[in-house]
């Protein structure tokens, strides 16, 4: 009974596993080909052999570091406040509960708000700043849950010590709570951060092109991101185009694992420093 | 003192716009940008033409959106875009809203579409089909189950129907065309915004019908089959030629570009027009759809021009 359990454990693992190696071995037989430094710098073109990502590549850059930017500090700054300062009232139970479910509203829901918010009432315009801040309220939710929990998880044994210490209720979460929790954290942003560059929906409502031949050079400039670029050329009817979005998807991978890696060491150096 | 610089002014916008008309002309000084949303059936033209326009003129910033036709209109009529394409003519609301805001413009034609109609290469009994069996079958509230219910001497096999989803201008103009009011279809049929996954069910079902942009069928002969449309005068097999003279019809359908009269007042915009008119002979092949004849984009750009001159 208990060897049957882990069989059946271990297949399910694999459903996954084995979807993914096809997946992948399936682009890269496709798009493989199509990768080289001309692909990733060079901008869109109606022929295949001279069409690049670089456009979609660096848009997709600068929207996932402003987003960084914006939902990180923001988030746990409402994590820490909701954990450690707030009072325990049913305003906060209601302010959690309504974070909660934020966090499983569907994206094209934000770009819609995105629209109204940053590109009409704040006159922000289709530009890369509108986008950020669009993901940014996008995965806040996420990050502000997961960093709940990580601060959570911080025995109160080791809030109270330094306490009886005579350490401030600052002191206590800047040298102790948040060195504890921050893996937690890193983890959770880590995981929204994902979601976010692979989100196209949201981005079409407040504004992402299909086409510039332009490298960003400012927050206000029109952008388009790599899964759009991968999405205009799958629904084209030739062939080539088809290897061309592989390629991308190809990139965007390498975006995502490049992401993921630089933020597990950044973990690692906080788990070590502990 | 300021007459002579202002006569030079002139004298030196009308030689650049002459540049500019006579085949796209180098003008790097040009600056300024241009913003393009709309149809994504229009998509693979302006991108091209973008394109183009992008190598000769690396100071102006040119962004194409594909919101749709709908959609780009809205963005049009905002105020919000210089141009907007559409796979189909602006409707009488659209050309209301864009009246209340004060947005006048010009109606293009840029180039010619071909919607064709599709089975699988095993099916050896259609070979063509006539406006009003389409329509049976398309049609709201359509009985048609099987081939036979559509001719008597075809195969009593369940007839499986592909076509665009419904937030298609293809979709739009197939409704309106064949079963005389857009947006009226059955909706029973195996509908994908991607016509990619239309021509994969075609291909994998013996006893398929379906439509779409005749682009889809150029690039995927071997595992379709085209049918001819009787449209009243004999039947018709849309082809380079048929869409392009305008013999394939009514299933071939215009693609348009509109351009509003304030934004041809910058120069930059102005430039960008004048060769998007010059340079769709060559670019509209090369993207899977037909270019009207040389002759009608000139008039069409002469005809800008006058529009635009009398605006401004």
């Amino acid at each position: 009974m208990g060897t049957a359990f882990m069989v059946l454990c271990g297949a399910a693992t694999l459903v996954g596993v084995v979807a993914l190696v096809v997946l992948l071995a399936d682009l890269a037989l496709d798009g493989a080909p199509r990768l080289s430094w001309s692909f990733l710098n060079s901008f869109a073109s109606r022929f295949p052999e001279r069409a690049g990502v670089k456009a979609a590549l660096l848009g997709s850059v600068w929207i996932l570091a402003l987003t960084a930017l914006i939902a990180f500090p923001v988030s746990v700054a409402a994590a820490i406040y909701l954990e450690e300062y707030a009072p325990q009232t049913w305003v906060t139970r209601l302010i959690r509960l309504n974070i909660a479910n934020l966090a499983g509203v569907p994206s094209i829901v934000y770009g819609i708000l995105g629209l109204a918010l940053f590109v009409r009432t704040l006159g922000l315009d289709r530009s890369i700043i509108s986008g950020a801040l669009t993901l940014s309220l996008l995965i806040m939710p996420v990050i502000i849950i997961a960093s709940q929990e990580a601060i959570r998880a911080v025995p109160s044994s080791i809030r109270e010590a330094a306490y009886g210490l005579g350490a401030t209720r600052w002191q206590v979460v800047r040298t102790q709570v948040l060195p504890m929790a921050m893996p937690g954290i890193m983890t959770g942003a880590i995981l929204a951060l994902s979601r976010a560059v692979g989100e196209t929906a949201p981005l079409i409502m407040v504004g992402a092109v299909g086409f510039i031949a332009f490298a960003p050079t400012g927050v206000f400039d029109s952008f388009t991101v790599l899964p759009l670029q991968i999405y205009n050329w799958i629904s084209r009817p030739q062939e080539e185009f088809h290897q061309l979005a592989a390629a991308g998807i190809l990139v965007l991978l390498a975006v995502l694992l490049t992401m993921n890696a630089a933020a597990i060491l950044l973990r690692n150096r906080y788990q070590s420093r502990r | 003192m300021r007459n002579t610089f202002r006569a030079l002014n002139a004298a030196l916008t009308s030689a650049l716009v002459a540049a500019a008309c006579g085949g796209g002309g180098e003008s790097p000084g040009l600056a300024g940008e241009v913003e393009i949303d709309g149809s994504s059936t229009v998509f693979p033209i302006q991108e091209a033409v973008a394109e183009e326009f992008q190598i000769a003129n690396p100071n102006v910033r040119v962004s194409v959106g594909f919101s749709g036709s709908g959609g780009g209109f809205k963005r049009f009529c905002a105020g919000e875009t210089d141009l907007s394409d559409a796979s189909r003519p602006i409707n009488d609301r659209e050309r209301e809203t864009c009246a209340a805001a004060g947005i006048e413009f010009t109606e293009l034609r840029v180039a010619w579409d071909g919607l064709s109609v599709v089975t699988n290469p095993a099916n050896d009994f259609a070979q063509c089909m006539t406006l009003e069996e389409l329509s049976r079958i398309w049609q709201p509230g359509s009985t048609v189950t099987t081939w036979r219910d559509v001719r008597p001497a075809w195969p009593a096999e369940e007839i499986k129907l592909y076509g665009p989803g419904t937030d298609s201008g293809t979709f739009d103009y197939f409704t309106e065309t064949v079963n005389g009011e857009s947006g009226a279809s059955r909706a029973d049929y195996q509908a994908s915004e991607d016509d990619n996954v239309l021509v994969q069910g075609i291909a994998g079902d013996p006893y398929a019908l379906g439509y779409f942009g005749y682009a889809y069928y150029a690039e995927n002969t071997s595992r379709l089959k085209l049918l001819a449309v009787d449209g009243g005068n004999g039947c018709v097999s849309p082809s380079d030629h048929t869409i392009a003279d305008g013999t394939y019809a009514p299933l071939s359908r215009p693609l348009f570009v509109y351009a509003k009269h304030a934004a041809l007042s910058r120069p930059e915009v102005e430039a960008y027009v004048d060769f998007m008119l010059s340079s769709l002979s060559e670019v509209v092949p090369s993207t899977g759809y037909h270019a009207l004849s040389g002759a009608e984009y000139e008039q069409q750009l002469a005809a800008l021009q006058g529009a635009a001159g009398a605006s401004h």
